[in-house]
């Protein structure tokens, strides 16, 4: 009786443990020091254009960007792109559906960033929340104050990360990659170094690119980031005064009643 | 109202006694702002006042979110992220009602573990704890509720787990599952019960709180001695307990300030840093995550709930005795819920006849290991379910057991108290000397 409880709990230990252990292998996220991390960190608007050009160039082949409208690449605290040119790029570089139309037009600023254009290429809108780089120590994700979430960290690692290795399983090729959980990603090394132009000169060594592309990626996640951080700043300081007022306000209305022993 | 005598409201303008003799709700804001508070709460007394803060803020963000989210699941995902991207302070919002929920926990934690420390829970305010844990419920069925609303992976697969636990209850667990589900699986009809229900029980728990505080008035507060207000007279009382406006009303605020200071800091800085990841991606019935973890606040009782897999001989025991009807899944999940059932029991379980922790030499210790067992077991939860975190989680769920169970019953019996205050005038006057007429303001900042 007692054996066989031991066995099917060794069974479902080991199984649990398996399932574990392959979801478990995380794979290595360099930590980058970006220009939004920290309180005060803001995006870097150049940075966030290059970034766009990549995703425009390169990444949009197969991805998408389906929450992000168009309109916002105009936004304060985002690449900050004039109306003309957001209107210009939205016409030169997508098609959407127009359903009044029942027809593809050139898309309007108005539109969205379509959706993938591969059903295993995943949405790119929300990426750079929906990983996080880091997690220790011991699970506790303390680290996450000084490295902040790490999500941009990881679409850099995954970008960098290729060993040159692959292999074919069911048909499937599969590339080695350092920083994919169980270390084999299906998606093609997409960037290589040099593989846009940047305008304003910047390097566009392969990881430049990849930290452009992941910059824009943070702020396409969280468009609204400079706001919040200026509001949480307000707050902070509007909460410090308040507190302290009220400390002063709280002593005196007491004082009559706590006198200190020795004063 | 009863309790401490104190003065009474007297209406004195012609429109207060018109209003007053026809609905006396001038003499019950009266009672209760003027309520007399034992002068030596300390600042582990400041919670409730963050708590009521937390239920009005969610209450406010919650109804202007409503405004803006769509219960549908080809409609949830993308219209939680319309909240953040278009709606004007949308964000702000968004995650002022999601760290909310964390900073409600938060408090709500430390609200109990005061009460268990200063015996709050004791005669004569078994009620009051008693509704407080039931508030406690219901704040955890909102909170799962809620979170399942943005639709995300986590929201899926976390609804998926939990309401599986219902399904693990002999005979009726099936058809109970489904019939909180709306259907055989997580879908749409869940969604739109999660969100009626999420919008609810809110409501619930404000009428809740109100009969929460209606409890201790009716009581007096407890206080960190544990040493009852003299009730002989009015003057007597008046030696222990001063009014709740302003000398408390400040006091809190002063403790809220400062618990918001570090709430807008996660607020504006780190806001996602409480949530998962996963709950970025929209839920795909499809794609299981790897890693399934509720939310930070359900962490310890979901350490217990896997704490007992079938190799415990508890459960083997059990499974035994009952011919498998108690089988580890169903074992687990009465351990969950025997382990806040527990908690609940605790007046009825503590057989000391000292309120306060501070006058129990023995008692302490066990309750500060009570508290690092709570942590380790928070911890485990998100840990997953393999060795050494199960054996660390099967420990600690223990631990919570004992603690209400065998050690709080033994300690009253051997437990050899301090001696305690008589008054609590006697206390608040070994830290601070006898009213000197207020004379010692001078000197102090903006005087």
């Amino acid at each position: 009786m007692f054996r066989k409880f031991t066995f099917s709990a060794l069974a479902a230990l080991a199984l649990t443990a398996g399932a574990a252990q392959a979801a478990g292998e995380e794979g290595h996220v360099e930590d980058i020091d970006f220009s939004f991390e920290g309180p005060f960190g803001a995006f870097d608007q150049m940075q966030l254009q290059r970034g766009l050009q990549v995703y425009t160039e390169v990444c949009s082949a197969c991805h998408g960007l389906q929450y992000v409208a168009l309109r916002s690449l105009h936004d304060e605290g985002g690449p900050g792109l004039p109306e003309d040119q957001v209107r210009a790029y939205a016409a030169q570089n997508y098609e959407v559906f127009d359903e009044e139309l029942d027809d593809f037009r050139a898309a309007k600023p108005a539109d969205h960033f379509p959706g993938s254009n591969l059903a295993n290429a995943p949405d790119l809108s929300l990426m750079a929340k929906a990983r996080a780089g880091f997690h220790g120590p011991y699970g506790l994700g303390i680290n996450q104050f000084l490295q902040g979430m790490g999500g941009a960290e990881y679409i850099y690692s995954i970008l960098t990360g290729y060993t040159g290795e692959t292999k074919e399983e069911a048909g499937t090729t599969f590339y080695g990659n350092t920083a994919f959980p169980g270390g084999w990603i299906a998606m093609a090394p997409p960037l290589s170094g040099d593989d846009v132009e940047y305008a304003d000169g910047h390097s566009t060594s392969l990881h430049h690119e990849a930290e452009d592309v992941s910059a824009f990626l943070m702020w396409a996640a969280e468009p609204k980031m400079m706001a919040r951080k200026q509001t949480g700043f307000v707050a902070v300081l509007f909460l410090v005064v308040l507190g302290a007022l009220l400390y002063l306000t709280n002593k005196r209305l007491w004082a009559p009643h706590k006198v200190k022993k020795n004063a | 109202m009863s309790g401490i005598p104190h003065d009474h409201y007297e209406p004195k303008t012609k429109g207060e006694k018109w209003l007053n003799s026809r609905l006396p709700v001038l003499g019950l804001l009266y009672d209760t702002l003027f309520i007399p508070t034992p002068k030596n709460l300390n600042w582990w007394w400041i919670w409730g006042i963050v708590l009521a803060f937390c239920l009005a803020l969610q209450i406010i963000t919650g109804i202007v979110l409503v405004m803006h989210y769509t219960p549908h699941v080809d409609m949830a995902f993308a219209s939680v992220e319309h909240i953040m991207r278009d709606v004007n302070g949308g964000y702000m919002l968004r995650y002022l009602h999601m760290n909310g929920a964390s900073l409600f926990f938060f408090a709500v934690y430390i609200h109990i573990f005061r009460g268990l420390f200063y015996g709050s829970y004791k005669a004569p305010r078994e009620v009051t704890w008693i509704i407080g844990m039931i508030i406690y419920l219901l704040l955890m069925a909102t909170g799962f509720m809620g979170y399942v609303l943005p639709w995300g992976q986590m929201s899926f697969w976390g609804a998926t787990v939990i309401t599986g636990l219902f399904g693990a209850i002999p005979f009726v667990g099936e058809p109970l599952q489904t019939w909180l589900l709306g259907g055989p699986a997580v879908d749409n009809y869940t969604l739109n019960r999660f969100f009626s229900l999420h919008y609810l029980l809110p409501f619930v728990i404000a009428g809740l709180v109100i009969v929460h505080i209606w409890a201790f008035h009716s009581t007096g507060n407890n206080n960190p001695t544990g040493v009852e207000v003299r009730r002989g007279s009015k003057e007597e009382a008046e030696k222990d307990t001063l009014p709740f406006w302003p000398y408390f009303v400040i006091k809190d605020f002063v403790g809220l300030a400062v618990v918001l200071v570090i709430f807008f800091a996660i607020v504006g800085f780190m806001p996602n840093y409480l949530g998962h990841p996963d709950n970025y991606i929209e839920a795909d019935p499809l794609v299981t995550p790897s890693h399934i973890v509720p939310e930070w606040y359900f962490l310890p009782f979901y350490a217990i709930l896997r704490a007992f897999t079938s190799d415990v001989w508890i459960v083997m025991f059990s499974s035994w005795i009952t011919g498998g009807i108690i089988d580890a899944k169903f074992f687990g999940v009465l351990a969950m819920f025997g382990a806040i059932a527990v908690m609940a029991l605790t007046p009825w379980l503590d057989t000391s006849s000292v309120r306060s922790g501070r006058f129990r030499p023995m008692f302490k210790w066990w309750f500060y290991l009570l508290i690092i067992d709570f942590i380790v077991l928070m911890w485990c939860g998100a840990m997953p379910a393999e060795p050494p975190y199960s054996t660390i989680s099967l420990i600690g769920a223990t631990y919570w057991f004992a603690y209400f169970l065998v050690i709080l019953p033994i300690l009253g019996v051997i437990e050899k108290p301090l001696p305690q205050p008589k008054t609590i005038e006697e206390d608040f006057e070994a830290h601070y000397s006898p009213k000197t007429g207020g004379t010692t303001t001078a000197g102090l900042p903006g005087e």
